[in-house]
């Protein structure tokens, strides 16, 4: 693509620090009280002093709050770190972003293995269910903490971009704009499908034993086959073949069933890793909330964005079969029914779902000028900017 | 940076005079946004745009506009009749595979529609295949054969023809030369026609 990145060098944040903030009780939409909740969060930049430079980054559904920069000694950086930081997409020089752990979470914010007050133990499956709107009232705490009347904009990709149409639908006066990305306001049956098939393959596993497993053994096989069944679905059939061909890892030694082509290796390796990091618990929890999201609340397009003022961007992948760019659009007509000022890009990939993670360049170039663009409507008032 | 109104092209220059101030519009088909941008820049339009490129989408995004990736072609259903003060179709109307439902889904959507396109019958093209016996290239025409994105080659005879059959009201029209408007002839020395058209019939228009 032509001229888009500016060439000025980008930065690195400086070590970053996770936060947390607790709060006495939520009541959720099931109508059940959770209490007390914490929510880890991490921030970079800073806020102005009109408070108007602030940004909500939401995480997908195994991320975290750390979004960018590094941890003291680690040499990995956050998950959005190509579009975090200095002279990038979201220029910390001139915006204030903010990333929290969703509820449910395993990342520090409260969660299944988080300790019930009630018994002293892990809540495991006495954890109730939970919504993305629930996750995004948590969020919306922590942006009143924060002492931030109205976010420049929610962002984020998958069930991040949930959490941005949910902001969108729910707290319409708190937002400037949203910008969903590779995302959907309601799951079809096939994404149901594969996230059921992630959750039977933990329940399976003996060791998860009804949730109940935080004082033995995880369900690490089952969990590791649950993370597989995603990463096939966050890769397409291109960027796989690309990656690992027909390429065999080893000669079998007269074993049978081992990983002989790199892709098996691969995605056990993934499925390995995951377990390391994250909880099964929170993987059932977080995938039923996303099941049961319903962007527009069973309303109309009109009804559900009549408050709406936001600009809106929606993105999508050419490639991503997990969340088509059909869905997208669903949510780009919705917009354009609700008579928004609504932009919509899908963005050439050959990446799959994971493209939001990795087309840096392109979604650099649409977020930067339309962040830019709301940014300053906001704060100049004598028509100068369009 | 201040841009000069002379120093804009022609046919924006008169579709910018045609559409007053304040208006709503919708671009079909706005490549990288001049147009729509000085719309919403000068005549404080508002409105968006449809680009199936996406290169040029873009560059729409860097000018800050509302721009929606997709095909024209795939309808217009989703806005409401008459939603539009004016829908253009400057120079992407000649590229659309069916014409015909664009254009009335467009004089459905639009209070009215301006359409520019390049006028086939303009006399160097003329010429060229009479005397040269080749496809026209020139300043109206400019692509090769094998490389136009031109699907439909139509003079402003045939346009205005067209509009007569479909009781389409022409209200206003201008025809351009390399530089300057031209009242004489148009379908032979011009190498662009605008019109403003409407579905409406209230008035008929003799040109």
């Amino acid at each position: 693509m032509t001229n888009s990145v500016t060439e000025k060098s980008l930065g690195r944040l400086s070590v970053v620090k996770r936060k947390f903030f607790t709060f006495n009780e939520l009541i959720l939409e099931n109508g059940e009280t959770l209490g007390p909740i914490t929510i880890a969060y991490e921030t970079y930049g800073q806020l102005n002093s009109y408070r108007s430079n602030a940004v909500l980054v939401h995480h997908a559904l195994s991320g975290d709050a750390h979004a960018a920069g590094y941890y003291e000694g680690e040499k990995d950086p956050g998950w959005w770190d190509s579009m975090i930081g200095p002279g990038k997409a979201f220029d910390t020089n001139e915006y204030f972003v903010i990333c929290s752990n969703v509820l449910g979470g395993c990342k520090g914010s409260t969660g299944p293995s988080s300790i019930n007050p009630k018994s002293g133990k892990p809540y495991a499956l006495d954890f109730p269910l939970i919504t993305i709107g629930d996750i995004v009232n948590c969020q919306k705490r922590l942006i009143d903490y924060l002492g931030i009347e109205q976010l420049l904009t929610v962002v984020g990709g998958s069930m991040g971009g949930m959490q941005a149409l949910s902001w969108l639908v729910n707290y319409p006066e708190r937002i400037r704009s949203a910008i969903p990305i590779a995302t959907t306001a309601k799951h079809s049956p096939q994404q149901i499908a594969f996230n059921e098939a992630g959750r039977l393959a933990i329940m399976a596993d003996p060791n998860w034993n009804f949730g109940n497993y935080y004082e033995s053994k995880p369900p690490a096989k089952g969990l590791a086959v649950a993370r597989m069944i995603g990463h096939i679905t966050y890769m397409s059939d291109v960027s796989m073949a690309e990656k690992f061909g027909r390429q065999k890892k080893w000669a079998s030694q007269g074993e049978k069933f081992t990983a002989d082509f790199e892709v098996e290796g691969y995605l056990r390796y993934r499925g390995d890793n995951f377990v390391k990091r994250f909880d099964a618990n929170t993987y059932l929890y977080i995938t039923k909330a996303m099941d049961h999201f319903d962007g527009f609340d069973g309303k109309s397009a009109q009804e559900a964005f009549q408050h709406v003022k936001a600009k809106v961007m929606v993105i999508a992948f050419k490639s991503d079969w997990l969340y088509p760019a059909y869905q997208s659009q669903e949510i780009v007509r919705a917009c354009k029914i609700a008579d928004l000022g609504i932009s919509y890009c899908e963005i050439e990939s050959t990446y799959g779902h994971d493209a939001f993670l990795l087309e840096i360049e392109e979604e650099s170039h649409l977020i930067r000028h339309f962040l830019k663009k709301v940014f300053y409507d906001y704060e100049v008032i004598d028509g100068y900017s369009i | 940076m201040a841009i000069r109104f002379d120093d804009i092209q022609l046919d924006h220059r008169i579709i910018l005079e045609w559409v007053g101030a304040g208006v709503s519009v919708l671009d079909l088909g706005c490549g990288s946004g001049e147009l729509l941008y000085l719309l919403i820049k000068r005549n404080k339009a508002r409105g968006h745009g449809i680009e199936i490129n996406v290169e040029e989408i873009y560059k729409c995004v860097a000018k800050g506009l509302n721009i929606l990736h997709g095909n024209i072609e795939d309808g217009l259903e989703d806005y409401k009749d008459q939603s539009f003060d004016y829908v253009i179709l400057n120079q992407s109307l000649q590229q659309i595979r069916r014409v015909e439902p664009v254009l009335q889904d467009a004089l459905r959507v639009g209070k009215k529609v301006i359409v520019g396109f390049p006028n086939f019958a303009y006399y160097r093209s003329r010429l060229q295949i009479l005397f040269k016996g080749k496809t026209p290239v020139n300043a109206a025409l400019p692509y090769q054969w094998y490389e136009t994105p031109n699907l439909h080659f139509l003079s402003i005879l045939d346009f205005i023809e067209y509009c007569r059959k479909q009781k389409i009201d022409i209200k206003q029209t201008a025809f351009l030369g390399t530089s300057r408007r031209l009242y004489l002839f148009p379908n032979v020395f011009a190498q662009t026609g605008i019109f403003l058209i409407s579905s409406k019939k209230e008035q008929s228009y003799a040109i």
